[in-house]
């Protein structure tokens, strides 16, 4: 039986009734929201029920939307079942002040670094992860540079010397 | 272990059986930035720490502030041995996320440069592992040829190794002549050279043994690091992008997906071949239809979107509306809609996804690239341990890791 949307919204309103909420289908993929604190029984629940067997996490990630007071981070995750060929978004938010998601990589392996990058880029304290360091940038980094609060440098900038670059 | 035991140590010495090894950030042996401190008892690996993010570039960060067309020359440094797959996946991704239906011979077109972009990319990942195992000959023999298709990119976009190939829409030019002159040389005379190529290698008694049985890994390990690609198949699932979510109108053609069985060196480098040879086959099939289109048809090389695609420049400087257009895209006057995109094309290493949110402004309100080196080089300890140290160099090589793609 090839599983559609509809069948994966229906077996998790089954399961976990109101708590996850928010479907919706961009460009074919079905996502949904839950409250961070279910999220690893969310995740285990699609990795271990025989008809819905998302199996394979492929990316992780987080956006940072400063004006969601209560949930200014929100955590991505993209699943695959690869016998079905359907993909799936979840998306767990957070609190920036207090920013702790259960880690997935006991159920992922490939969990531990995509989840150590979104700590290095947007500080997400994951619970329980082995060794939560920063992965891409220097270890002394005191900020998490994808927050929307770090910001790029102004472009119309006037104090830098661009000498050396031809438009001094 | 046990003789040492005998041996009293002068006082203050440390008791440690093991070696630690720096091996990186750049050696001879490690292709690129990578960096390693290895724990080595004698010549056996014990265990591996990976340092990356040597040449972090903050590229998700820098796509916040730039529209569509400046991410393209972003995409180039992923993965650049085959930067046209990066840009024509960039390309594809905001072209599903606007609803722009592309010309079919813009997906021919495209799929020519595509196919050429994976036979570079593994060509270079093969004749690594032989230069890795000893043999230096077959990646010399080759580069002639991964020069022949750096013409192309050349006769059709300008440049040869970050290639900003392709437009939203299609391509900023059409194909010349001269670029199908070259696409036939290389297809009558590349296959010829790997036969001879896969001749120095494929049943080549060193480089067999030196493969064979090392960096091995299950399809249940390695689905669960998140392997894609090559990588993945090598250890026998067949799970191939361009089949499962066809793009680019793949489903169009007619080819394999080679798979193999233990998913170690020898595998993967096997793998890798076989789908050169697909590769190939994609190309005559693609180039056959591209020149099928007769007279004006086969002066289509974009799709109609004003909103993105830069208009010629002598129309700029004569037509009005043109004129408006070209203002408004270098501006950054349009915006995108909201909503957000998961997009993956099958890249030279395996799943390349673009992860695209917007919230109408003129660019992505966030941009994350899926970047299929950096989920493979978290899985290189275990591949590696309690092997020899010159293996976890093949190791390494055969993995296709690329730096730029490992670090964004």
């Amino acid at each position: 039986m090839a599983l559609s949307n509809e069948t994966i919204q229906s077996e998790l309103e089954a399961k976990f009734a109101d708590q996850v909420h928010t479907f919706s289908t961009e460009s074919g993929i079905l996502s949904f929201e839950s409250p961070k604190e279910i999220n690893l029984k969310v995740l285990q629940f699609l990795y271990d029920e025989p008809s819905l067997g998302f199996t394979f996490l492929t990316d992780l990630c987080a956006v940072n939307y400063p004006n969601n007071i209560g949930a200014e981070l929100v955590v991505v995750y993209h699943l695959h079942n690869f016998t079905e060929n359907i993909r799936l978004r979840y998306s767990v938010g957070t609190s920036i002040a207090q920013p702790d998601v259960f880690t997935a990589s006991k159920l992922f392996e490939s969990a531990n670094w995509m989840e150590r990058e979104t700590y290095d880029f947007f500080g997400v304290n994951f619970v329980g992860h082995s060794n939560l360091k920063r992965i891409l940038n220097v270890d002394e980094m005191d900020y998490f540079p994808l927050r929307k609060e770090f910001p790029l440098e102004d472009q119309t900038r006037i104090d830098k010397d661009d000498e050396m670059f031809g438009r001094g | 272990m046990e003789a040492q035991h005998n041996i009293t140590l002068p006082e203050g010495s440390i008791e440690k059986q093991t070696t630690t090894l720096n091996f990186g950030p750049t050696h001879p042996a490690t292709h690129g930035v990578f960096q390693n401190i290895m724990e080595v008892d004698g010549e056996r690996v014990v265990s591996t720490v990976q340092t990356v993010g040597y040449i972090h570039r903050a590229f998700e960060k820098l796509a916040e502030r730039r529209p569509l067309y400046q991410i393209t020359p972003i995409t180039d440094r992923l993965n650049y041995c085959s930067s046209p797959i990066n840009n024509m996946g960039w390309h594809l991704t905001c072209e599903k996320f606007l609803n722009v239906e592309t010309p079919k011979r813009v997906d021919y077109l495209r799929v020519i440069i595509m196919e050429l972009a994976r036979i570079s990319d593994h060509l270079i990942c093969n004749s690594i592992v032989g230069v890795d195992t000893g043999a230096y000959t077959g990646f010399l023999y080759v580069m002639q040829y991964r020069e022949l298709i750096y013409e192309i990119y050349e006769e059709v976009c300008g440049s040869r190794l970050t290639t900003n190939i392709g437009r939203i829409g299609g391509f900023e030019r059409n194909f010349t002549n001269a670029a199908f002159t070259k696409l036939e040389k290389f297809l009558n005379e590349y296959p010829k050279v790997l036969r001879e190529f896969e001749g120095l290698f494929t049943r080549n008694r060193i480089f067999m043994e030196r493969t064979q049985g090392t960096g091995g890994i299950s399809a249940a390990r390695a689905m669960n690091y998140g392997f894609t690609g090559p990588n993945l198949r090598a250890a026998g699932v067949d799970y191939d992008v361009r089949v499962h979510q066809p793009y680019s109108s793949y489903q169009d053609f007619d080819f394999t997906v080679p798979v193999g069985t233990t998913g170690d060196n020898y595998d993967r480098y096997l793998v890798r071949n076989a789908e050169m040879w697909e590769s190939i086959s994609i190309i005559r099939q693609a180039y056959e239809k591209v020149q099928a289109f007769k007279g004006t048809d086969a002066e289509i090389f974009h799709a109609d979107v004003p909103e993105y695609y830069l208009p010629k420049k002598e129309d700029v400087y004569t037509k009005m509306e043109a004129l408006i257009w070209h203002f408004k895209i270098v501006m950054g006057e349009i915006d995108l809609p909201k909503g957000q995109i998961y997009n993956a094309v099958e890249g030279g290493n395996g799943e390349l996804g673009f992860y695209l949110v917007s919230d109408g402004g003129r660019t992505p309100f966030r941009l994350h690239f899926r970047r299929p080196s950096f989920i493979y080089y978290q899985a290189y300890p275990e591949l590696i341990k309690g092997g020899m140290i010159s293996d976890a160099v093949v190791t390494m090589s055969s993995l296709n890791l690329i730096a730029g793609e490992l670090d964004a």
